[in-house]
C-alpha cells in the first residue's frame, strides 16, 4: 500500500486521487487497511445523504440532468464526486466509456476544483453498479468529497441493485413512457426516494409524472417527491437540485433494499472466490453440478 | 483479458471529424481495454485533465483540422507540468509526415494515418505497455514506426 500517494490524495493531489480509485477498483488496496493507516483529518459534516445513485432507462437524459446538477451544487461550494458507470464487454472484457462526453460542467474553471469525474466499467459484475463502487464511495468521503452521485449503467429492472450501494436512489424517467410499461418498471421504482421526469419540453411528461404520483398514491407509506424537469432548458432544475440534497429516506422498501444488497454482496464473494475459476473449469466438463459448485463457493 | 488498460481517446481542438476517433476506440474496447471518450472539441488543458482524473495509462488524439503542431506538442507539454510524464500518448488524423519528427520530439509514441490497420494500433498499445521509459516526458528518442 503506497501510504505516501494515499495521504497525497487525501491532502488534495487529483492524480493520487485517480491512482488510489484505481488500486481501490483493481483489488490492489483494500478500503478498510486504508482507514486503519491514515489519519482521517478531514472531517465532514454528516449530511442528510453521502451518496446518491441516479438510474433510468437509457436515453431519459441522465448524464445531461446530471451535468447541470454538478453545476449547480458545485457552484453552491460542495465538493461532488460523480462516478459514471458504463458496461464492461462480456465477451471481451473492454469497454467504451462515454459519459463524460455529456458531462462538461467540470471544464468551467470556476467549478472544477469542486467536481472529480471519475468513469467507471462494470467489469466482472452482472449488475449495473459494481459493488467495488462501494468502497471508491467510502474512499472519496475519506479525502474529502462530501457528496458522491453514482450514475448507473441504463437498464431496465436490473439496476435496482444499485440499492446495495447508495443513500438515496432517484430514478430518471422520460415523457410518454406508456400504459404498458408500468408493471415493469414497478421493480425499480418501488426502491425510489425520488423520481425525476426529465424532458417536461416534450408532450406526455406532465401526464406521465401524473400517472407516477397517483400509483404511488395507491401503494403503501408516503410517495416520493415527483418532479419535473427540463435538462435541456434547464426547467426545474434548480428546483430539484434543491430537493435531492435535503432528501430524506424515503423508509420505502427497507426490506427490498437489504434484499438486493445482500444480493449484491453474495455475488461479490462469488466473483472474488479464489475458487472461482476452477469450479468453472469443472462445470464446463461436467465433473460437478451447480449444487457442488455452490457448496463449494457458499463455504460450507 | 485480463490485461486491460485505461485510454483516454480525445478530439482537440475545432474539429468535428471523429469516425477516426470512434474507430480506434471501438478496436480498443474490442481488445478487453477501457476507453475513455472525451467527445469533441476539448481544450489541452481539458484533456490533461481528463487523464489524470481518470488515470489512464494511453491518450490517443485525433485531429484532422490541421492544428496537431500547435495542439499535440501543448498537451505533451502540460502532461509533463501536470506530472503525468508516464502517460504513454499517441496520435493519428492527417498528419503530414513532414511535421511527424518534430511531434515525437515532443512525446509523441506513434502516429497512425488513414489506411492504418487497427491491428497495429494493438500491437503499438502492446508493445509500449510492457516497456519502460516510454511515457510523454521520457528522455529517449523511440517511437514506432508506423507501416501505413
Amino acid at each position: 500500500m503506497d501510504l505516501g500517494q494515499i495521504n497525497d490524495a487525501i491532502n488534495g493531489d487529483r492524480r493520487s486521487l485517480a491512482r488510489t480509485l484505481s488500486a481501490i477498483e483493481n483489488g490492489s488496496i483494500n478500503i478498510n487497511d486504508v482507514k486503519q493507516n491514515v489519519k482521517i483529518t478531514n472531517k465532514l459534516q454528516a449530511p442528510n445523504w453521502q451518496s446518491l445513485a441516479i438510474t433510468g432507462a437509457p436515453g431519459v437524459g441522465k448524464s445531461c440532468l446530471i451535468d447541470k446538477l454538478l453545476s449547480i451544487w458545485a457552484g453552491s461550494g460542495l465538493k461532488i464526486a460523480l462516478l459514471a458507470i458504463d458496461p464492461s464487454s462480456p465477451r471481451t472484457g473492454g469497454a467504451l466509456l462515454g459519459d463524460r462526453v455529456r458531462i462538461t460542467s467540470v471544464d468551467d474553471e470556476s467549478l472544477k476544483d469542486n467536481i472529480y469525474i471519475r468513469s467507471i466499467a462494470t467489469r466482472k459484475s452482472s449488475g449495473n453498479v459494481p459493488l467495488i463502487v462501494a468502497d471508491m464511495v467510502d474512499f472519496l468521503h475519506v479525502a474529502g468529497w462530501e457528496r458522491v452521485v453514482i450514475e448507473t449503467v441504463g437498464s431496465g429492472q436490473s439496476e435496482v441493485r444499485c440499492a446495495a450501494i447508495a443513500d438515496r436512489i432517484v430514478v430518471v424517467e422520460g415523457p410518454a413512457r406508456g400504459d404498458g410499461v408500468q408493471a415493469e418498471k414497478a421493480g425499480l421504482l418501488e426502491l425510489a426516494d425520488a423520481v425525476i421526469v426529465n424532458k417536461s419540453d416534450l408532450s406526455g411528461a406532465e401526464k406521465h409524472a401524473e400517472e407516477l404520483l397517483e400509483s404511488f398514491e395507491l401503494g403503501l407509506g408516503d410517495a416520493p417527491p415527483v418532479m419535473l424537469t427540463s435538462a435541456l432548458n434547464e426547467n426545474g432544475v434548480a428546483e430539484a437540485a434543491s430537493v435531492l440534497l435535503d432528501l430524506p429516506d424515503s423508509g420505502r422498501s427497507v426490506r427490498a433494499r437489504w434484499r438486493e444488497r445482500l444480493l449484491a454482496h453474495y455475488e461479490r464473494k462469488i466473483l472474488e472466490s479464489p475458487k472461482l475459476d476452477d469450479i468453472l473449469s469443472s462445470l464446463a466438463i461436467g465433473s460437478i453440478s451447480i449444487d457442488d459448485a455452490l457448496n463449494t463457493l457458499g463455504g460450507r | 483479458m485480463g490485461n486491460n488498460l485505461r485510454i483516454v481517446i480525445a478530439k482537440p481542438g475545432l474539429d468535428g471529424h471523429d469516425r477516426g476517433a470512434k474507430v480506434v476506440a471501438r478496436t480498443l474496447r474490442d481488445a478487453g481495454h477501457e476507453v475513455i471518450y472525451t467527445g469533441l472539441r476539448r481544450t489541452a488543458k481539458q484533456i490533461v485533465e481528463t487523464v489524470r482524473d481518470e488515470d489512464a495509462r494511453f491518450l490517443g488524439l485525433s485531429s484532422l483540422s490541421g492544428a496537431h503542431n500547435h495542439l499535440f506538442p501543448r498537451v505533451c507539454e502540460l502532461l509533463i507540468e501536470e506530472g503525468l510524464s508516464d502517460v504513454i500518448v499517441f496520435g493519428g488524423g492527417i498528419i503530414p509526415e513532414d511535421d511527424r519528427p518534430a511531434l515525437f520530439s515532443s512525446g509523441i509514441k506513434a502516429i497512425f494515418g488513414p489506411g492504418t490497420p487497427t491491428d497495429e494500433i494493438l500491437e503499438f498499445i502492446d508493445t509500449a505497455s510492457g516497456m519502460n521509459d516510454v511515457g510523454v516526458g521520457a528522455k529517449n528518442d523511440w517511437h514506432w514506426q508506423s507501416a501505413a
